[in-house]
């Protein structure tokens, strides 16, 4: 499902590359952990995912998709079938729950009575029926982030990236969204979580790949987080 | 992306932004008013030329009163006397340059210029025996003046041979200038028109950063993260194009309808048609104009 091979990225006005010579194999439907220091590359490991950034070197494949080859043009359907959750929500706060999930699906020119009805199951399977039309700024932070997942998971995507997803929430809260993301995992869908958070990482027992300064130390299966912070 | 998203979207961005929305439309207003009034100036120097230059003639004075022996060349030799009138006469018919001649007597002669003249004092002491009397030469092409001039010029009983082409020639190079400022002014504008709706439409792109990003992604594609805004800038081309045609509209109404054509009968103004090409053309620019800005504003705002 996504493939990186001897990825290496250098940022123009860096000398030491963010990224480098990583080699990852993620199946479909797995579950993966992505740990690692400040600055040790899970960001940009993410963004080249997403096609935010190229690689210097190295190929990167995401859905089949060899993204070097990828015409700019056809980045917005490979972004359709990756979903994105940040530690920020990054929710719009002048529309309401209902309004902030639908407009991932209007902006790709989804029917209306398509989104009418998917709109309420993916509210229904977050946890957030009754709160439809509630505002951003009216909800719990646990809150917004099942509204950021719901907009993630909305056009079922086949993979789902999460940049700690639970950085700003507490523990207990943490521990409801980790039980939305498994079960969004169980459905099938990839999804890959960059955390700082031992704890859950701990209690999952999931893939474990940790960088250090842009290269992978530790890949393991069913692993802990492994180091003290 | 659904037509009924897409309006809503734009209204949401020309009203976040309104201040710079009015500014943009009014630079736009001007700017495609200036271009538009250049044009319909171009319009109206070329009216006046078709119908002057239909209508000049070389005038051939014939020598008056005053001639006689302390007056230096062809008129030394006295008055006109009906012999050289009607030999002069004959001669200019017999050109074949030459369409039409009429006579203009004194008589004649001074009634057009107490009418052309009738509020100055200057006609107050004139009497019709100090005007001279002329042949008025219609060329075939008028710009075989030449021809007429070195035929006649210096002969006995011709005072003058005077070409109206190059009285008007004078006046059209001034005109030319008047152009050429107008056509520079307006230029000017529309750089500057551009230059504020770039800056405009960054801004909207900026205050909507939050929105363009996650439209990205989740996968919006380039043109209908850019449509909003292409659309808002055209908009705003289109209806400062209404603006400047309304101005048009009212100079020629009222300017050239109601104040000049009634004064000025000596030519011939600028008709509607002129106002609708001009009107046409400040449409076509002015959209396509806030369209290419826009674009030109999202190249760095909106890049995947």
């Amino acid at each position: 499902m996504i493939r990186l091979e001897n990825v290496t990225k250098l940022y123009p006005s860096q000398t030491r590359p963010a990224l480098s010579d990583v080699s990852v194999d993620i199946e479909k439907g797995e579950f993966v952990f992505l740990v690692g220091q400040s600055g040790s590359g899970k960001s940009t490991f993410l963004r080249l995912i997403l096609k935010e950034e190229r690689a210097t070197s190295g190929q990167v494949h995401v859905a089949g998709k060899d993204l070097a080859r990828l015409s700019s043009w056809k980045v917005p359907a490979l972004r359709r079938q990756v979903g994105t959750v940040f530690q920020d929500f990054r929710l719009l706060n002048n529309k309401t729950v209902q309004e902030n999930v639908a407009f991932a699906l209007e902006v790709i020119g989804r029917p209306r009575h398509q989104i009418a009805k998917v709109v309420p199951e993916v509210l229904d399977l977050v946890g957030l029926k009754g709160k439809e039309n509630r505002k951003p700024d009216e909800l719990s932070g646990g809150e917004q982030q099942r509204v950021a997942i719901a907009r993630a998971f909305v056009n079922r995507p086949m993979i789902l990236i999460a940049d700690e997803p639970t950085g700003n929430l507490d523990p207990l809260t943490s521990v409801g969204i980790m039980r939305l993301l498994d079960r969004i995992n169980r459905t099938g869908t990839t999804v890959v979580m960059a955390t700082h958070d031992d704890d859950i990482v701990d209690q999952m027992r999931r893939r474990v790949i940790e960088l250090e300064a842009g290269r992978v130390v530790r890949d393991q299966s069913r692993g802990v987080y492994g180091y003290s912070h | 992306m659904r037509a009924r998203f897409i309006v809503n979207e734009i209204g949401i961005g020309l009203r976040r932004n309104l201040i710079m929305t009015i500014a943009m439309i009014i630079t736009t207003a001007v700017s495609l008013g200036f271009l538009g009034s250049a044009v319909l100036f171009n319009q109206q120097v070329k009216v006046m030329k078709d119908y002057w230059y239909d209508k000049v003639e070389v005038s051939v004075y014939l020598c008056g009163t005053d001639s006689g022996p302390g007056v230096a060349g062809s008129c030394a030799a006295g008055e006109v006397t009906q012999q050289q009138r009607d030999a002069i006469r004959a001669d200019l018919q017999a050109m074949p340059e030459v369409q039409q001649v009429y006579y203009e007597s004194k008589a004649q002669a001074f009634k057009h210029f107490t009418e052309q003249f009738k509020n100055s004092a200057i006609i107050d002491n004139l009497t019709p025996d100090q005007m001279p009397e002329s042949y008025r030469v219609k060329l075939v092409d008028p710009k075989k003046f030449d021809v007429v001039a070195s035929a006649f010029s210096g002969r006995a009983g011709v005072e003058e041979v005077q070409d109206q082409k190059a009285l008007l020639e004078k006046f059209f190079k001034v005109l030319t200038w008047i152009q050429w400022f107008a056509s520079g002014l307006a230029l000017l504008m529309i750089l500057v028109s551009i230059i504020l709706i770039v800056n405009t439409i960054r801004v909207a792109a900026f205050s909507r950063r939050r929105e363009t990003g996650i439209m990205k992604l989740v996968g919006a594609s380039n043109f209908s993260i850019q449509l909003p805004f292409l659309l808002e800038g055209a908009i705003s081309g289109f209806l400062g194009a209404l603006l400047a045609t309304g101005s048009f509209v009212l100079l020629k109404g009222v300017l050239v309808d109601k104040i000049l054509e009634p004064n000025f009968p000596i030519t011939r103004f600028i008709g509607w048609s002129d106002v609708w090409l001009s009107s046409g053309a400040v449409f076509i620019i002015g959209v396509a104009l806030a369209a290419i800005a826009s674009s030109l504003a999202l190249v760095k705002y909106l890049r995947v």
